[in-house]
């Protein structure tokens, strides 16, 4: 009984470095595929609007109201997302987080709420 | 004289439930599911305060309330640890507390795959009395729902649950299923259940405007879930099971209020329950405290 719990607790443990050791620069780690993905609402006024009350109400508490970081969590004007990250770069990264540095899974968004937080990022203008 | 009893334990009751809404600001994004748990962790840094009820009347016995009071906060993104206190009342019986939980749940994988596995681990302790019906596993059913309060009380049940929990999102549905073991540390059996449920908003893209009652701020769903024997005598034998749909609305200043109306399917299981759930997010709890997380202030 002592043995089968020690190996229960080992299997979490083990399950909890490997979620912490996942991580490094993000952008290296988008699949082709998904770089390519085109967004479906690209630079439409209504997709921003949208985007906007979606960043209000999931991504400001972290990023502030002005995307410009708060907390030492990062600002989201920065040219690598603006200039080099292309929108399905942003897709995945939203979809997929970045657990290690903090950053959660938003995959409980659906896809059109997620390519319309998009929308709304690269409508931000870069300020550093 | 019915009326009478219960209505003494109303106030204590009304407490347990409404004392979420006494909380503060926050976000909440929730699936409607009751006791089915999702691939989704809680956002790191949040704490989610929510009361979950289930309302039912065995046949031949009394109606009950069990009652959950659940404290949800994201240790990390790939940890999400939670604290309950549990309690009961009975129509001409009583209102008591029966005990509390701990949960943690673990994301092993960092990215988002087809199927997505969270590694849960609970422990209970809680009495005979609890009705909160948060899982259902062996041989649960009607039988541990109609003894008096004063005689359920004295079984104690100090108990590890593990779950496997797999969630996938697929064209705006998610759909997951948890396999639960549990073992009362009491030299009792493994006990098995299981739950599944599916559920999507009832619209998948935003609306360009402010508002409270728009389609996509509701979710709709089903939910299943049963006991599946114990290590003795694994299978359907004497096992309750339940179906039912599930709804629930998120309030753009994050409550959220869940219902869902739960059958029986079989005559182990109570013919009808009624479960209501109200829960409200605080972000970044520690932040507003003044505590901030470690981080660079750099993306990675």
């Amino acid at each position: 009984m002592k043995r089968r719990l020690s190996i229960i607790t080992l299997v979490i443990f083990s399950a909890g470095i490997l979620a912490a050791a996942a991580g490094a620069d993000w952008m290296a780690q988008v699949p082709a595929r998904d770089r390519q993905k085109t967004n479906p609402y690209h630079d439409q006024p209504q997709a921003i609007q949208a985007g906007r009350l979606l960043f209000d109400e999931h991504c400001a508490e972290c990023h502030g109201k002005n995307a410009q970081g708060r907390n030492k969590r990062p600002s989201l004007r920065t040219e690598r997302i603006q200039a080099e990250a292309s929108d399905g770069d942003l897709h995945w990264f939203i979809i997929n987080g970045n657990i290690r540095h903090g950053m959660p899974s938003w995959s409980r968004l659906p896809d059109q709420q997620v390519w319309q937080l998009v929308t709304y990022l690269k409508s931000l203008k870069a300020s550093e | 004289m019915r009326g009478n009893r219960w209505g003494s334990r109303a106030p204590v009751a009304m407490v347990l439930f409404l004392l979420p809404v006494l909380s503060v600001m926050g976000r909440a994004q929730e699936l409607p599911y009751f006791v089915t748990y999702s691939q989704h962790m809680e956002e790191p840094g949040n704490l989610e305060v929510a009361a979950k009820n289930a309302i039912g009347k065995p046949q031949d016995s009394n109606r009950f309330v069990g009652a959950s009071m659940e404290l949800e906060y994201g240790a990390k993104a790939w940890w999400t640890t939670e604290f309950y206190l549990d309690g009961s009342a009975v129509s001409q019986d009583s209102t008591i507390f029966t005990g509390f939980r701990w949960e943690n749940r673990f994301r092993p994988l960092a990215r988002e795959h087809w199927i997505n596995p969270v590694l849960y681990v609970e422990f209970e302790n809680i009495n005979g009395a609890d009705k909160s019906l948060l899982e259902v596993v062996g041989h649960d059913g009607t039988k541990d729902l109609t003894d008096p309060h004063a005689l359920a009380r004295q079984e104690k049940l100090r108990e590890i649950e593990l779950k496997l929990i797999l969630g996938s999102n697929f064209k705006g549905w998610n759909v997951s299923e948890n396999v639960i073991f549990e073992k009362n540390l009491n030299d009792n059996p493994w006990e098995f259940g299981y739950a599944i449920g599916a559920s999507r908003p009832l619209k998948l893209a935003a609306s360009a405007k402010k508002c409270s009652f728009c389609a996509q701020r509701f979710a709709a769903g089903v939910e299943m879930y049963g006991g599946l024997g114990d290590r003795y005598s694994p299978g359907l034998h004497e096992t309750s099971h339940y179906l039912g749909p599930a709804i629930n609305w998120s309030s753009p200043i994050g409550l959220t209020v869940s219902f869902s109306p739960q059958f029986g399917l079989n005559d182990h299981s109570v013919p009808c329950l009624y479960r209501f759930g109200i829960a409200y997010e605080i972000g970044q709890v520690f932040g507003r405290m003044g505590f901030h997380r470690k981080g660079n202030g750099k993306e990675d």
